[in-house]
């Protein structure tokens, strides 16, 4: 047992590492640098900026130098916010995307899974196909006809909320829904139709036969065994919205990690990009390794050592 | 004389698909007493399974149990009240005698009225056991929930019962075993561990589906050894299901034998095997390998397929398929035909005025 932690944790590392390595060079292969502007600089200031983040050294020792950092959980300086460093970045934009994503992450878990198990009970009847139609426009509108919904709606029509910002647990509400909407209506398909498929397995008509009580029969005996799919999606899926959504954030004017994302790609922002990259790698990494977990806790047959 | 235990009477069941209904059962009627191992015996399509899911109500959406009754003789049956009752013109109080000690409908109860019954005074187990154990609970957790839902016991006391039922249905080491999960079973074993589960509340009927069909052929013969061990110990009756003749004459008391979802032939285990009296049990036999035939000699089997359920033919389900089918067999379905006390035949051939055909003899009286 723990013997496969530990290797688990190697086999994280290195995959860090390769993410890291790959993302360097790949973005080494993009043209133009971070200081390559429309309005040219003049030779002598690019050249100290070069020299001062030692763009001006071998590729292969930029990344040298880069990955000594990355060791010691330095990620480097921003090119483009200049005097900040990536960590410093991190450390103030995920508490933002963070407090939405596991705001949403709870929302998902609440109401996406009772809706599965409601629908999968009343299988064919009214409220499984109105459900089951909502869900289905949940998966297809994208976040940002949602915000902008929602912001149109409840922050212009009726104003109870705001249209941005979000200094207050009340202006939540909007980026909340906005990023829980496609996940809470994936969510509720896979307990119902894993519950579906589960309540005709033998051993459910044996829990019958031994007169267990259907509501036994559903919360003890079918729903465990249902829950697989759900949990596989779930962890992954907090991993992707706490670190942040570029469109929702932008919508609603939220200064979180998503934002900074995207913006230090179109400004090659190496370090940045590198940077959160690894960021949601690790994140990742560790809830799939959650995951794992949870499966072997739920089902003994999944056993942690081979 | 004997206690009766259980009484079906014109049992039918139905499957009301997209397609139509399919008929399964077509009027069932049988009894059982104390003790009795019953065998139902017929091929797949024939109504068996669904004749037994039917007594422990247990038939899903889309079928249902259209008409019939079956009559549970259970441990409220209290005869001497029950016998002086006049059915025929029940006072108020015989009313309620009867609803308190009269055997009970079980196909007329509801779902949770039922699961007072069922894994209690009433047990059933399955074909398949690699499936039919949860395997997220290991085998303490399940047979203790069902030991607990039907008795007072706490959860020492559950747990020990649990562990004496392990070991009579002979697993090896029940104190450790008792905290594995199914996956660590073998199938017999698991069979085993179902079966303990079923008997864990004294049920007076133990119904097993086809309970050696997914096991190796030795596993096969411990386990029918199993169940008449066991309803010797405890004085239980059991229906068994199966297609297999070799397993109703090695522990079947009396046989029920099923084609196209009604009976073709009712008797003791000696009636139905020495002297069969319907053209399909007779066709059941000379398909049977033989020890002691001599090679090369041929199986003589049923020629045809059963018949369609949604579409039943309205004679005898087996007339198409039958070498001595005459025409009243087309159009009309024989009734049972008393040929003594225990055997009965559903087949024209047992009528007074029906050709004498050889191996078949004619009941008296009947027309």
């Amino acid at each position: 047992m723990g013997n496969y932690y530990i290797k688990r944790v190697i086999s994280a590392f290195i995959t860090i590492l390769i993410i890291a390595s790959l993302t360097f060079f790949l973005l080494q292969l993009i043209p133009g640098g971070p200081f390559t502007r429309e309005r040219q600089l003049p030779a002598a200031i690019e050249e100290r900026l070069n020299e001062r983040y030692n763009l001006d050294k071998p590729v292969i020792v930029q990344y040298g130098i880069y990955m000594k950092g990355l060791l010691t959980f330095d990620l480097g300086l921003s090119y483009r916010i200049l005097g900040t460093s990536v960590n410093e970045l991190i450390a103030k934009g995920f508490p933002t995307s963070a407090i939405i994503g596991g705001l949403a992450t709870l929302l998902i878990i609440i109401v996406g899974v009772p809706i599965g198990i409601i629908s999968a009970l009343k299988q064919n009847s009214t409220v499984d196909y109105i459900v089951m139609f909502a869900a289905t426009i949940g998966v297809t509108v994208p976040s940002f006809v949602i915000a902008t919904v929602i912001i149109y709606f409840f922050a212009g029509q009726l104003g109870w909320i705001p249209t941005f910002g979000n200094s207050k647990p009340l202006w939540w509400i909007g980026p909340t829904i906005a990023v829980s909407g496609y996940s809470i209506s994936f969510v509720s398909r896979l307990p119902r139709s894993s519950m579906l498929e589960v309540l005709r397995q033998d051993y459910v008509r044996t829990a019958r036969a031994n007169g267990i009580s259907e509501y036994k029969v559903i919360f003890k005996h079918a729903f465990k065994n249902a829950l697989i799919p759900v949990i596989t999606y779930v962890g992954p899926m907090i991993a992707a919205i706490m670190t942040g959504s570029f469109v929702v954030e932008r919508i609603f004017a939220l200064p979180g990690m998503g934002g900074y994302f995207v913006e230090s790609v179109t400004n090659r922002d190496y370090t940045v990009t590198i940077g959160m990259t690894v960021f949601y790698s690790v994140f990742y990494i560790i809830m799939v390794m959650f995951v794992d977990i949870a499966y072997s806790f739920i089902d003994p047959r999944i056993k942690m050592d081979s | 004389m004997k206690k009766k235990i259980l009484e079906v009477k014109n049992l039918k069941t139905s499957f009301f698909t997209h397609l139509g209904e399919v008929q399964a059962v077509r009027g069932v009627s049988f009894e059982l007493n104390e003790g009795d191992i019953l065998g139902i015996v017929g091929e797949s399509g024939s109504g068996k399974s669904v004749t037994s899911l039917s007594i422990m109500n247990l038939i899903e959406h889309p079928g249902k149990i259209k008409e019939g009754e079956v009559l549970f003789y259970g441990k409220n049956y209290n005869e001497e009240i029950y016998s002086k009752i006049d059915l025929e013109n029940p006072s108020e109080e015989d009313l309620k005698n009867i609803k308190l000690y009269g055997p009970i409908d079980l196909s007329k109860l509801s779902n949770s009225e039922m699961t007072e019954y069922r894994g209690n005074e009433l047990a059933m187990i399955f074909q398949d056991p690699m499936t039919s154990l949860n395997p997220v609970y290991s085998i303490k957790n399940q047979m203790m929930e069902v030991i607990r839902r039907h008795t007072d016991m706490n959860k020492e006391e559950a747990l020990e019962r649990a562990k004496e039922l392990l070991s009579m249905v002979g697993i090896p080491d029940p104190k450790g075993q008792i905290n594995d999960y199914p996956h660590q079973f073998s199938g017999g074993m698991r069979q085993r561990a179902l079966i303990a589960t079923a008997i864990s509340c004294n049920p007076r009927l133990l119904i097993a589906d086809e309970p050696t069909t997914a096991l190796d052929v030795t596993i096969q013969a411990q386990i029918l050894e199993l169940l008449k061990d066991l309803q010797s110990k405890t004085e239980m009756s059991i229906i068994l299901i199966t297609h297999d003749l070799g397993v109703i004459a090695e522990v079947s008391t009396h046989v029920v034998v099923m084609y196209g979802g009604m009976m073709m032939e009712k008797g003791t285990v000696e009636d139905i095997f020495y002297n069969p009296q319907h053209p399909y049990t007779q066709g059941l036999y000379r398909s049977i390998p033989k020890s002691t035939a001599k090679t090369k000699e041929r199986l003589i089997p049923i020629e045809g397929s059963p018949p369609d359920l949604m579409a039943p033919p309205p004679g005898c389900p087996f007339s198409p398929r039958c070498p001595n089918a005459m025409k009243i067999c087309l159009e009309e379905a024989a009734p049972l035909f008393k040929i003594s006390d225990t055997h009965t035949s559903a087949c024209w051939l047992m009528a007074e005025d029906a050709p004498v055909v050889k191996g078949f003899k004619k009941t008296k009286g009947a027309k």
